[in-house]
């Protein structure tokens, strides 16, 4: 089985002589996978997903990410790792207001030196996927907040991602939203997007993971497959 | 105690203060650099103003300065003219005589006036003893600071005569009068026994009136004078009136530059004060919001932030008058050097009025967003930051996504249009920078031209001294033999024939012309004008011209403007020129760039006058030729004959160009640097407003080389745009600054002192622009690509 993400020893502290805010923690994800990260405030969920986007540098131990050990990267080559492999979702959305809803969801690609005509195309491919063509032009202020995690989670996917990782996406929304972002992740993990949600939402966990972890104090106190999470 | 109180609102402002570590530390130096420059400017422009005026009424200096003949005039009525009707003070009788020195290197400086006093002080004449000491025992002198150089400083010792058996006299000091009432000082025994029957000893007594301000009350006080003396006992007086327009001439020149640095820091400084001020209180709403609704009066929220900005404002203010003072002082020097005033400090009303009106700017720019963010409802407050922007700047993103750039490039390119008021800033810094660049080019490179187009007789390789008067019984004219072969106490004089026959001999002889000045006298202006007079090809001793060619042959003449404005001619007249007993019509051909002698001079054909001959000629050696060795060998055919040969060094700038390049240099690495700090803190504003955004494209993959582009993209445009605005504006002042410099000389200018700027140049001066810009933003677009994306990510 292809693991896309190892974690191995990993833990992180933030004071050095403070407690640890993860782990050490052993962890490994394989392709095509929906995880869960469940746990109380404070348990290391956002630190975890952190480490795994590349946003953040682990204390002690190795964090290999689609084949790659990240944790030794330069900012410049996690920059380009995370463009190629990873795509994000966040609970506030982190639209750029400036943009419209197109130029939003273009900006990774273009960051990444896609070609302008190659990078709309595919804009426009996930935007009708999303059902999000008729606000292509729209600002994100001027939309709702499933219509904005819409968009979020196309901009997410615009690179073709190894690893789709989302930080309480339904967290912002109201409960007819939150169930839309629900069907749209469900679906993505159908067509074997790997996933990691880190979430309070159990209905989401359940819905849409294939496994669930729970972190209690960074360390890891449950870790359930599919049937057991429903 | 602050004043803020030891309770919660002084809690806000030192946290307040001491959270924003970085733009506290940028408001602080940047308000130091501008009020330094304010500070500068303003001595500046201080200086500048009427600088005879102020340091001869500082000095108590006097109208009339007289000479009497002690052989006619009794001690007792000297004392008298003390209490004539209208004298209000007087000092003197002072002894006075002339003594004609020759320095350690054996060169002859010009004869000096000197006069004994046993103190540089008195009611009358009040000297500024710029360094060193007074004279105090025989064998000292104190020379006029006019005479201060490196072959002449304290310590140096002169001789006073070419014998030599003559005393040396040490000079101790140097010192400044205003109006100029000798060249040099020595105690009254000194004085007495220098003098001889050449140069007898005269009584000097120095005067002011109640009425001495026009030509007309000077005269009539000079008759009071004459009246109370014997027939002849007074030999001549000076009017302060003359000293004044001889000094306030060269000074006028500078003023227009003073004035043009001056304002332009002025206005720099208090642009970049407001805009920091502002920018600063305008990025603390939501943390006002929260002040608000833990229960802070508006008013304490207003003070809150007013105090907030004046904390570092005030800090960098009281370091800006400090640095202020300090950089001024060297350069009050040298314009002192080039007013030949006395000692000029920086007023001490500068020093309390630019940090007045800095805090008075500080206050106001502080006030008008904290009032505003005061106003602000509690809800709105706490709002901004987290709820999403919309309207401003998006139709620029739109435009600029279109653009074949890279995304992070064109993301950065349109990001200025979301502040606009913040961006009018920060363009009108870069343009103030840009300007100040652009004029100081201009105004080193046309002050140079200045230097390379004056004296051009300098220019030549060698000169051959022939020496004599220019016409026999002549007065033998202005060209000073300043280095004698030694051994001889008298001028070189030979056949000019001869001497010409020697060079046209001479190996390595490229071209040479014959040259002579002396003194003429033209038909309309009363006294004297200095004529050269030119033999042979002199077109490369020839001036710049301003108008009209360079003379080519007979009958023609080349004048300066002062000429034409003294005579109301214009090129194609006529003038009647006399040199001893010829006199000749010619017809002016040319307005050439010649300051010398007041603008009262003439450039002619030595042909024109059948009984003048060359007193020197210059020569040009062919390429390879050195010109020392050609000069040695010329001078042993020639010093035989009677004549002399010098190799000629490079000639060296004038001290008041040095000294305006080096003010220019100086006041405008300022300007740009207080530039660069305003571009630094609205950056730093800026980046700071958009770190969680910044953070956002860091998460989705841009790199810190991106981060980079993206933040020097968005100065990038300003910029160009500052250097488009501000190079034809910096153009447009040195148009407008040198015309008028060169009018209170009293000459037009030619283009070669205009028409300094060549398209490449302008070119590179407008990305100056660019480099402010860019360089202001390279420290917080550093910042920006190390930001940590988890946190910014977090940050609202």
């Amino acid at each position: 089985m292809t693991h896309v993400i190892e974690l191995a020893g990993v833990a992180k502290r933030y004071d050095s002589a403070g407690a640890s805010a993860l782990g050490p923690l052993d962890l490994s994800v394989a392709q095509g996978e929906a995880l869960a990260v469940t746990g109380p405030s404070g348990s290391g969920k956002s630190t975890l997903l952190n480490l795994v986007a590349g946003l953040d540098k682990p204390t002690e131990g190795a964090v290999t990410v689609a084949g790659q050990r990240i944790d030794q990267l330069s900012e410049h080559a996690l920059a380009r790792f995370r463009r190629d492999r990873i795509g994000m979702v966040f609970q506030f959305f982190n639209l750029l207001d400036d943009l419209t809803v197109v130029d939003n969801i273009q900006l990774p690609a273009q960051l990444a030196g896609t070609p302008r005509r190659k990078a709309a195309a595919r804009a426009d491919e996930l935007m009708e996927l999303l059902g999000m063509t008729k606000h292509a032009r729209a600002y994100p202020g001027r939309l709702s907040g499933g219509e904005r995690q819409r968009v979020a989670v196309a901009r997410a996917l615009v690179n073709r991602p190894a690893l789709l990782l989302a930080d309480e996406p339904t967290g912002a929304l109201d409960t007819a939203s939150g169930h839309d972002v629900r069907e749209l992740l469900m679906e993505l993990h159908r067509g074997g997007q790997t996933l990691v949600l880190v979430t309070h939402d159990m209905a989401l966990a359940e819905a849409c993971a294939s496994r669930a972890i729970q972190l209690v104090d960074g360390h890891l106190s449950l870790d359930t497959r599919a049937e057991a999470v429903r | 105690m602050s004043p803020f109180g030891t309770g919660a609102l002084g809690r806000v402002v030192r946290s307040g203060v001491g959270r924003r570590r970085v733009q506290t530390v940028v408001i602080a130096v940047a308000t130091m650099m501008a009020v330094a420059a304010a500070v500068i400017a303003g001595s500046l422009i201080v200086v500048s103003n009427a600088p005879f005026d102020h340091a001869f009424a500082k000095q108590h200096g006097p109208h009339v300065t007289a000479q009497f003949d002690p052989a006619k005039v009794s001690a007792a009525q000297l004392e008298a003219t003390k209490r004539l009707a209208g004298v209000t003070a007087s000092a003197g009788p002072y002894p006075s005589t002339t003594i004609s020195p020759v320095d350690s290197e054996g060169g002859h400086p010009p004869a000096l006036s000197l006069v004994g006093r046993s103190g540089p002080h008195g009611d009358v004449d009040d000297l500024d003893l710029q360094s060193g000491r007074w004279a105090t025992k025989p064998g000292e002198v104190v020379l006029s600071a006019s005479f201060k150089s490196p072959l002449l400083e304290v310590g140096s010792t002169l001789k006073t005569s070419d014998a030599t058996d003559s005393p040396t006299l040490k000079v101790v000091g140097f010192a400044v009068s205003a109006g100029q009432t000798a060249d040099a000082w020595a105690t009254p025994g000194q004085v007495g026994a220098l003098a001889s029957k050449d140069t007898p000893v005269t009584r000097q007594m120095l005067y002011r009136f109640d009425s001495a301000g026009t030509k007309a009350q000077i005269s009539a006080d000079r008759e009071k004078l004459i009246a109370a003396v014997s027939s002849g006992a007074l030999l001549g007086t000076q009017s302060y009136l003359d000293t004044k327009r001889a000094a306030d001439t060269g000074a006028a020149a500078t003023i227009p530059f003073m004035v043009a640095f001056g304002v332009l820091g002025i206005v720099m400084s208090v642009i970049i004060i407001s805009s920091l001020i502002s920018g600063a209180v305008g990025t603390s709403l939501r943390r006002i919001g929260i002040l608000k609704a833990i229960g802070f009066t508006p008013r304490e929220v207003v003070r809150a932030y007013v105090a907030q900005a004046l904390i570092p404002a005030g800090a960098g203010i009281a370091l800006g008058v400090v640095l202020g003072n300090v950089l001024a002082v060297p350069l009050l020097e040298d314009t002192e050097q080039v007013y030949g005033t006395a000692s000029l400090t920086v007023a001490w009303w500068v020093d309390v009025v630019v940090p007045a009106v800095a805090l008075l700017v500080v206050g106001l720019a502080a006030l008008v967003p904290a009032l505003r963010a005061g106003r602000l409802r509690t809800v709105e407050a706490i709002a901004i930051g987290r709820a999403p922007r919309t309207g401003r700047g998006q139709w620029a993103h739109r435009a600029a996504g279109r653009l074949p750039l890279p995304r992070a490039v064109t993301y950065g390119l349109a990001s200025p249009f979301a502040h606009p008021v913040r961006t009018a800033a920060m363009l009108l810094a870069v343009a103030f920078g840009t300007v100040a660049a652009t004029f100081a080019v201009g105004l080193t490179s046309s002050l140079n031209a200045v230097g390379s187009a004056s004296d051009p007789e300098d220019r030549a390789a060698v000169t051959a001294v022939v020496g004599g008067p220019t016409v026999p019984g002549g007065a033998g004219g202005g060209v000073r033999h300043m280095n004698p072969a030694a051994g001889s106490d008298s001028p070189p004089s030979a056949d000019p024939a001869k001497v010409r026959a020697a060079i046209e001999a001479q190996a390595g002889t490229a071209s040479y012309y014959g040259m002579a000045k002396d003194d003429v006298t033209v038909a309309g202006i009363s006294g004297s004008v200095q004529a050269t007079l030119y033999q042979g090809d002199s077109r490369p001793g020839s001036y710049e011209m301003i108008s009209g060619h360079w003379i080519t042959g007979a009958g023609q003449v080349v004048v300066p403007t002062g000429f034409l404005d003294r005579t109301a001619t214009k090129i194609g007249d006529k003038v009647r020129v006399t040199l001893g007993k010829d006199t000749q019509t010619l017809k002016i051909v040319g307005e050439a760039f010649d300051t010398s002698n007041d603008g009262l001079s003439i450039h002619a054909d030595l042909a024109d006058f059948a009984g003048a001959k060359p007193q020197v000629f210059q020569i040009e050696v062919k390429p390879g030729v050195s010109p020392a060795a050609y000069a040695e060998k010329l001078h042993a055919v020639v010093e035989p004959m009677g004549g002399d040969v010098i190799a000629n060094s490079p000639s060296q700038q004038e001290g008041m160009i040095i000294v305006l390049d080096a003010i220019a240099v100086l006041l405008t690495l300022m300007l740009v640097s207080v530039a660069g700090l305003g571009v630094l803190n609205s950056v730093v504003l800026d980046t700071r407003e958009r770190v969680h955004d910044l953070g956002v494209c860091k998460a989705l993959g841009m790199s810190p080389r991106q981060t980079v582009s993206l933040v020097l993209a968005s100065v990038a445009g300003i910029g160009v745009l500052g250097g488009l605005i501000g190079v034809p504006l910096g153009f447009a002042l040195h148009g407008f600054v040198l015309p008028v410099m060169g009018h209170a000389a009293g000459t037009n200018l030619p283009p070669s002192i205009l028409d300094v700027y060549d398209a490449p140049q302008l070119v590179l001066l407008g990305l100056a622009g660019v480099a402010i810009a860019v360089l202001g933003a390279l420290l917080p677009a550093g910042w920006a690509a190390k930001a940590r994306t988890a946190t910014a990510l977090r940050t609202e």
